[in-house]
């Protein structure tokens, strides 16, 4: 608590705002229209067939979802990790068409859907920095767009569904070969009952230059959103992803279970950006991975800030020579949040080299868990590893574990790892209000001070987002 | 002109701060025993003393270091009393300190800081103006620019910890500045530069100083009005220049 005088009156407002902060989510609210379809609660072979034929895909693929169901459904849930068991898997709602087609300008958009996303900034933003934009709402990808000049390269950006329908050959061969339905069981799941996500591909030497956007949104309660996103770089290419997440806050939850599979050929350049906003009732369990082959360079920046609970651990497999993997991430832990994030770097090929640096806050009650595995395996000789995670806790409720995991095959290998748990420390902010700084916000800057080594990495106007969300989570610090 | 204005203010009986009958603990300790003490605006006061005398008890105490609990007495600044006030109500107010051991705030760049201190104070301030004026006063100061782009403190030298106190000093323009030893750790040209700024700003704006220091080169380059002698808790003696001398020939023997 405070020691910092005023203490009776502040601590008396802090305690009354911090249940109030599900107040501060500017996204919050739903928009209420007739769904073009909506499925029964529940899953069952039934449901996945209605699914497939409503999107009249290839046996091939309906064939994929039936095996998934039962991988599914002979899977146990992972036994570590966050608490899964409040998950109602019949009660979500798996399949949730809002339109009958997709828009292909601003104007098709229904006035209730467009509201909401200029609210989130997504035309916007489409005008000003980036090349391509997709908004899925629920289940479908409901716009999109992409230069002309991209197109005519023969830069390839589709919601997942109409990828399928142009490029089935395409599908097949990458689709589920990183990341297998038997994996675990919520991506077997996705792989049951997928629809939407993004379907990406970069020719040889093609750069890209300014990002490709897609924003997630789910707009119903106890909805399911199970977006497979593949994305293939060829040789040389060069991406910058993003992709943002919102939903509104309903009193029971909802379930994100998101499969992301990236093929980034020889030197190609991929940065997968992260901004992850979810209403505290939203179950988060993502599974993305990417393979990078010889002088490629993949990197995840990763940054949770929603969610009931998150588990994602984002994953590079090294498998060409000097092929690189990165991953930057911030995860925010408030009060009834769990974020179990991490990382995985495999290194297969000689002189792979991999950075972690994972930053952590928790607060009000909330539990950040770091957890990560490095693998260097027998032949991968001269290959880097270097993990970093700071944690940094915010009051004596809350929460911080680091569960670290190396497995080092190679002896001509090095491997560097740090951890630090810290809090703010009185002297740091004695100094910063020495200056005229109120206690309140000597915390924020701290925080932020923490988190700068990955901010700075993101795009400015997510950085500048995140900044924001970060200090609204702020507002009530008991510190 | 300015100059002689305030110079002339400063024989008006126009006290900045006057504390009375100070006692002070740290963690159920008392450091201070009944401090009395007045500066006046414009007024520098050397505070010197053994180690151990009191006298970052006495800086803390004045910026409100939670730390440091007042059991009796008052300071009040411009009339006002700010016994219960919190470090950075005193700091809108005009106090300042440049702390003995500043901290590192990593992430945070000095002009991000200085931004939100004069915000704060609620000055309206573009952060491009803030940027222009931080750069140069570094430069004034011979402060790298790789250390304006670093978190505060952060790996940075003793005496580039110092300097950039006397920075934040320049750009916050404090009516009382409390310097804890900010000569320790400089070399003997940064000394030479930090006390000429120093000087600088109490002639062209009136500042008050309070100078703790152990070294008599740092009191030969500022203009003293007052030197006090702290020891065990109470002050011991008054004086003016002429004691400093008489302080670095004897030293502290004869309040034995």
């Amino acid at each position: 608590m405070s020691r910092f005088a005023k203490k009776v009156l502040r601590q008396a407002q802090d305690e009354s705002s911090i249940t109030d902060i599900g107040d501060t989510y500017k996204l919050g609210h739903s928009d209420k229209f007739e769904y073009a379809y909506k499925s029964a609660k529940g899953i069952s072979e039934e449901r996945v067939r209605e699914i497939s034929a409503m999107k009249a895909e290839p046996e091939w693929m309906l064939e994929i979802r039936l095996k998934a169901l039962k991988v599914f459904w002979e899977k146990e849930l992972p036994t570590w990790g966050g608490d899964m068991s409040k998950i109602n898997f019949d009660e979500i709602y798996y399949y949730l068409k809002p339109l009958e087609k997709a828009g292909r300008t601003w104007d098709e958009v229904p006035p209730e859907i467009k509201a909401t996303f200029e609210k989130i900034g997504v035309p916007q933003a489409e005008r000003e920095a980036l090349a391509g934009v997709k908004s899925q709402y629920d289940s479908e990808v409901i716009y999109g767009s992409l230069r002309k000049s991209l197109a005519d390269k023969g830069v390839i950006f589709l919601g997942m569904d109409e990828g399928l329908k142009q490029y089935p050959d395409l599908v097949k061969e990458y689709f589920g070969k990183l990341i297998p339905m038997g994996d675990n069981k919520l991506a077997a799941l996705n792989t049951a009952a997928w629809s939407g996500g993004s379907f990406i591909y970069v020719p040889k030497g093609v750069d890209v230059g300014l990002p490709l956007q897609t924003y997630f949104r789910i707009n119903s309660e106890n909805a399911g959103q199970f977006e497979r996103t593949l994305i293939i770089l060829d040789e040389g290419a060069n991406l910058h992803y993003i992709e943002g997440c919102s939903a509104p806050s309903y009193s029971s939850g909802s379930l994100h279970a998101a499969v992301v599979e990236i093929f980034v050929k020889k030197g190609a350049k991929m940065q997968y950006t992260t901004v992850q906003n979810w209403y505290k009732n939203v179950y988060n369990l993502v599974t993305k991975r990417a393979r990078v082959e010889e002088d490629g360079l993949m990197r995840w920046i990763d940054g949770n800030l929603g969610s009931k609970l998150t588990m994602k651990y984002p994953s590079c497999i090294l498998a060409g020579r000097k092929a690189r993997g990165e991953i930057l991430s911030i995860a925010w832990a408030g009060a009834d949040q769990h974020q179990d994030t991490g990382a995985k770097m495999i290194h297969l090929a000689p002189e792979t080299t991999s950075q972690i640096l994972s930053k952590s806050i928790s607060k009000g009650g909330g539990r950040a868990t770091y957890r990560g595995l490095v693998q260097i395996n027998k032949g991968a000789k001269g290959a880097r590893s270097k993990v970093v995670c700071d944690a940094l806790i915010l009051d004596s409720k809350s929460r911080s574990d680091t569960y670290p995991t190396n497995k080092i095959m190679e002896n001509e290998s090095t491997l560097e790892h740090e951890a630090v748990v810290s809090r703010i420390s009185e002297e740091q902010l004695f100094y910063l209000m020495s200056r005229g700084i109120s206690e309140h916000e000597a915390e924020g800057m701290i925080v932020n001070g923490f988190l700068e080594p990955v901010m700075r990495e993101v795009p400015f106007e997510y950085a500048i987002e995140m900044n924001r969300l970060v200090n609204l989570e702020m507002e009530g610090s008991v510190g | 002109m300015k100059t002689q204005e305030l110079k002339k203010s400063r024989t008006q009986d126009n006290e900045l701060l006057i504390i009375k009958k100070l006692k002070v603990e740290v963690e159920g300790k008392e450091i201070l025993k009944g401090v009395d003490l007045e500066v006046a605006r414009g007024e520098v006061v050397a505070l010197m003393g053994p180690n151990g005398s009191g006298k970052s008890s006495f800086s803390n105490t004045l910026m409100g270091n939670p730390n440091y609990k007042i059991t009796e007495g008052e300071i009040f600044f411009e009339g006002k009393k700010i016994n219960e006030m919190s470090p950075d109500e005193r700091a809108n107010l005009g106090i300042f300190m440049a702390f003995q051991y500043p901290v590192s705030i990593p992430g945070v760049t000095v002009r991000e800081m200085l931004i939100a201190s004069m915000r704060s104070k609620g000055q309206e301030v573009k952060a491009l103006d803030v940027k222009r004026q931080v750069e140069e006063v570094a430069r004034e100061l011979r402060i790298g620019d790789d250390l304006l782009s670093r978190g505060l403190n952060e790996g940075f030298s003793g005496g580039e910890k110092k300097k950039m106190e006397i920075l934040q000093m320049k750009v916050l323009q404090p009516k009382l500045a409390i310097l804890d030893e900010t000569d320790s750790g400089l070399d003997m040209d940064a000394l030479n530069f930090v006390a000429y700024e120093l000087q600088r700003q109490i002639e062209q704006t009136g500042m008050s100083v309070i100078l703790i220091t152990h070294y008599q080169k740092m009191l030969s380059l500022v203009e003293v009005d007052k030197v006090v002698v702290l020891k065990k808790g109470l002050l011991v003696d008054k004086g003016g220049k002429t004691l400093i001398a008489e302080l670095g020939k004897n030293g502290y023997k004869k309040y034995e």
